[in-house]
């Protein structure tokens, strides 16, 4: 985690906000001038009153006509979330609201809740023309966008055998169960960031609390568990409590990550933010403190960096292919370097950092600046 | 003075009334900064030509070093060898971790190109403002309207870039470059110790010294990486004769009969290499010691006067040599004590073994048991380090009374190639070429 959240990557800028389903009498003043997009919804279609509408504040008025419940979205092209509305039941209507800038947009019906849902294009005209991207750019988004889901959705399953282990009192299995439980979000860690609320409550370090916030009452997250475990070696019933919390935090993470805003020099900045959170939070062991498996998170932060990266080199490679050189080059040395730190490399079980040298961590501490200058020119090579 | 080291007027650049924006009065626009870039230093140079004449017109009587005037990068000899002293230093040693030398030669390239626009007070690369909002700018700007302030960069190769299996440089080692050998007393740490490749960045301002450490760095990541660096804040050496010897930690003058820098036959004989001296790529180049000397200045201090000044062989006041009334007096080296520091460094005492000292009093916070981390950072540049240094130090080392109160914590010893002609030359073009 971050002590000062400077997040590259902010929270949805297009702010969805959702409303109440509305009574008939709203319903009839829609079909006045008031720019309203109908969208009827059945199990096999979803038609758009129309294609083409000002941008400003746009409203959906949306009926589920179908058998099964459905879900609708507002969905900019590279499939990010402008607003959504789920849990729609036949025979029952609702309006989504958003505020929303000139350029295409998608209207998805989800009849059943699952799928890619039946999409219609849409477009948002006038002034404030959204910045139109590459088709490039639109499908590393996309596919990081992807990645970014599957992080979360992996990471819960491992958080719950961490947080059952808590519970359960069960001291071995969870100090075993922790590192593991963490790749996920370290791997994605600047998008979640980006939701300014979930960070400090799943990810705090004890010296990275506010002031006036009390230790034993207002520390949660993986890194008070961290000092019960590996610390104090002991588990208490407040232990277990917030065990559930955190699987509560992380929920709403899943929950949330398809929101964010990502654009290609956002990932860009967040690889470069994954590289400065392990110069200054793990070559110094900062982050993990009590267990020392500082170089599980380290491999974490750039292996989400590299699949940033990975997924930018096609336009990265095109703008400046000396940087992409150096990238791949540097990328591969320090992962060769970190494979030294683990006899299986087909695991996480790294070598503690309490035992790794002075000399180790310069030589870690170099890797990661070889690594970290040329990757900072990243957003720049993928903006041009 | 530095300027005889120097053959060439391309780096004169913005000369003394401007500022590291390259303009005489406040911040750079975005087309000025993108353009020097964009047309590298002659650019800079004519854009600030109006200044150069300002000066030369008006202020010729501001002394060189209040007026914080540019120094030529470009000459036979580096700059910051001869050059007049400056106020500060910041001293950086590298490892060379690229094992490619087309990487390293393309870095010492890349060096040269940001040293010449750094010592004319010009950012490095794009600027530190204006460039695109997506990317770093490529200098770090803590230099910005600042002066030149005489800033001089000045590299070193260590014993380890001619080592076997590297950069296929075994066979340039000279002779001269020998593995300083452990002298009596040493306590060597290795982490302040050795180092591939040495930049000496001098300066009258700290800022513009540490920014032009920071820039080279920066520059060198993934090819380079910093082992060890020592800031400087107090001149204890001189090569303007005309001067005062700037004070030590421990109070004294010490190096009074420094060689100067504008006596060329003294330079030519003691720091130079010659074309006749082996390695004929080194020839106008010269080889540098750095010693790291911890001063035990609290013990120091509570000795007696007398002593302090039976230990220097000169007089705190003026420092001039036992029996002499003046600090630039020749020393009768028989009226000291056998052990008396200036009689046991003295040329006579050493076969007319003679240095150029550049030296800086340090003060690196606190030992951990409540005394000052204080001493000096020694630096001496020579033609033949075994007919320098080691020369000397087999000497002090040995029975110097100083060593009481001294301890050499840190050592490294480097080849200092010939200056950079013009903007088409680069640090090292003739050891790799």
């Amino acid at each position: 985690m971050r002590p000062v959240r400077l997040s590259v990557l902010t929270a949805a800028a297009v702010v969805a906000a959702l409303t109440a389903v509305t009574g008939c009498a709203e319903k009839s003043d829609s079909a006045g001038g008031d720019g309203a997009i109908h969208v009827t919804a059945t199990d096999t279609a979803c038609e758009v009153s129309k294609k083409d509408f000002p941008a400003g504040k746009a409203t959906i008025e949306v009926e589920n006509k179908g058998a099964k419940v459905t879900e609708l979205y507002l969905l900019f092209p590279d499939g990010r979330i402008v607003a959504e509305r789920e849990n729609i039941g036949p025979g029952t209507k609702a309006t989504i609201t958003a505020e929303i800038k000139a350029g295409d947009y998608e209207i998805a019906c989800k009849p059943g809740m699952k799928g890619d849902g039946i999409r219609q294009q849409v477009k948002a005209t006038g002034s404030g023309a959204a910045e139109k991207r590459s088709p490039e750019a639109d499908a590393a988004v996309s596919a990081y966008r992807t990645y970014v889901q599957e992080q979360a959705d992996e990471t819960l399953p491992k958080a719950q055998a961490f947080a059952d282990a808590v519970k359960a009192g069960d001291l071995e299995a969870a100090k075993k169960a922790y590192a593991l439980s963490r790749i996920g979000w370290e791997r994605t860690e600047p998008v979640a960031e980006s939701f300014g609320d979930i960070d400090p409550k799943v990810d705090v370090r004890e010296d990275g609390l506010e002031a006036g916030q009390d230790p034993a009452k207002d520390w949660t997250g993986w890194h008070r568990l961290e000092k019960s475990l590996f610390q104090d070696g002991k588990i208490t019933d407040q232990d277990k409590k917030l065990a559930d919390t955190l699987m509560a935090d992380l929920t709403d993470w899943q929950k949330k990550v398809g929101q964010a805003e990502i654009t290609p020099t956002s990932m860009a900045n967040g690889a470069k933010e994954l590289l400065d959170e392990v110069a200054t939070g793990k070559v110094t062991g900062e982050e993990e403190r009590y267990s020392h498996t500082d170089l599980v998170d380290f491999k974490a932060n750039v292996e989400g960096a590299q699949k940033a990266y990975e997924l930018l080199k096609p336009i990265a490679s095109k703008n400046d292919p000396a940087l992409a050189a150096e990238l791949d080059k540097q990328f591969a040395s320090m992962n060769t370097l970190l494979d030294k730190y683990r006899a299986d490399k087909a695991s996480y079980e790294f070598q503690s950092y309490e035992s790794v040298k002075e000399d180790q961590r310069k030589e870690l501490s170099d890797a990661v600046s070889a690594l970290g200058e040329p990757l900072s020119k990243l957003a720049a090579a993928v903006a041009k | 003075m530095s300027e005889e080291t120097s053959s060439s007027t391309g780096a004169e650049g913005p000369g003394d009334g401007s500022t590291r924006d390259g303009s005489t009065t406040g911040a750079p626009s975005r087309r000025a900064v993108l353009g020097w870039g964009g047309a590298g230093l002659a650019l800079g140079a004519a854009a600030a030509g109006g200044s150069v004449a300002a000066l030369r017109g008006g202020t010729e009587t501001v002394p060189a070093g209040m007026s914080g005037a540019a120094v030529p990068f470009h000459g036979a000899h580096q700059a910051g060898i001869a050059s007049a002293v400056q106020d500060r230093l910041h001293f950086a040693a590298f490892d060379v971790t690229t094992k490619d030398r087309a990487a390293l030669v393309r870095l010492l390239k890349d060096w040269t190109r940001a040293a010449e626009r750094m010592t004319a007070g010009l950012p490095v690369g794009e600027g530190a403002v204006g460039g695109l909002p997506e990317a770093p700018p490529d200098d770090t700007g803590e230099a910005l309207g600042l002066k030149p302030n005489r800033l001089t960069l000045t590299i070193g190769f260590g014993p380890g870039l001619f080592a076997k299996d590297r950069f296929g440089l075994e066979d340039r080692r000279p002779e001269a470059l020998v593995d300083l050998e452990q002298f009596p007393g040493d306590n060597l740490d290795p982490a302040r110790s050795g180092g591939d490749l040495c930049v000496q960045a001098c300066a009258d301002d700290p800022q513009v010294a540490v920014h032009a450490i920071r820039q080279l760095a920066r520059i060198g990541f993934g090819k380079t990486a910093m082992r060890w660096s020592q800031l400087g804040f107090g001149k204890t050496s001189s090569t303007t004769p005309d001067q005062q010897t700037p004070r030590n930690m421990m109070g004294f003058k010490d190096g009074t009969r420094n060689i100067s820098g504008t006596d060329t036959a003294a330079l030519d004989r003691h720091v130079w290499v010659g074309g006749g001296d082996g390695a004929d790529w080194m020839t106008g180049g010269s080889y540098l010691v750095a010693r790291r000397i911890r001063m035990h200045i609290e013990t120091w201090d509570r000795t007696p006067l007398q002593e302090q000044e039976d230990i220097f062989g000169r007089d705190k006041a003026e420092g001039a040599p036992v029996g002499k009334p003046k600090e630039h007096d020749a020393p009768f080296l028989k009226a000291m004590k056998p052990d008396a520091h200036v009689r046991l460094a003295h040329p006579d005492s050493n076969d007319g073994a003679t240095i150029l000292r550049r030296g800086y009093s340090f003060t690196d916070g606190t030992d951990g048991l409540g005394r000052l981390d204080a001493g000096l950072f020694f630096l001496a540049y020579q033609r033949d380090v075994r007919k320098g240094f080691v020369r000397i130090q087999r000497a002090l080392s040995k029975n110097d009374s100083l060593n009481e109160y001294i301890q050499h914590v840190g050592s490294a010893v480097f080849a200092v190639p010939p200056g950079v002609r013009d903007t088409d030359d680069w640090w090292g073009r003739t050891l790799f070429s």
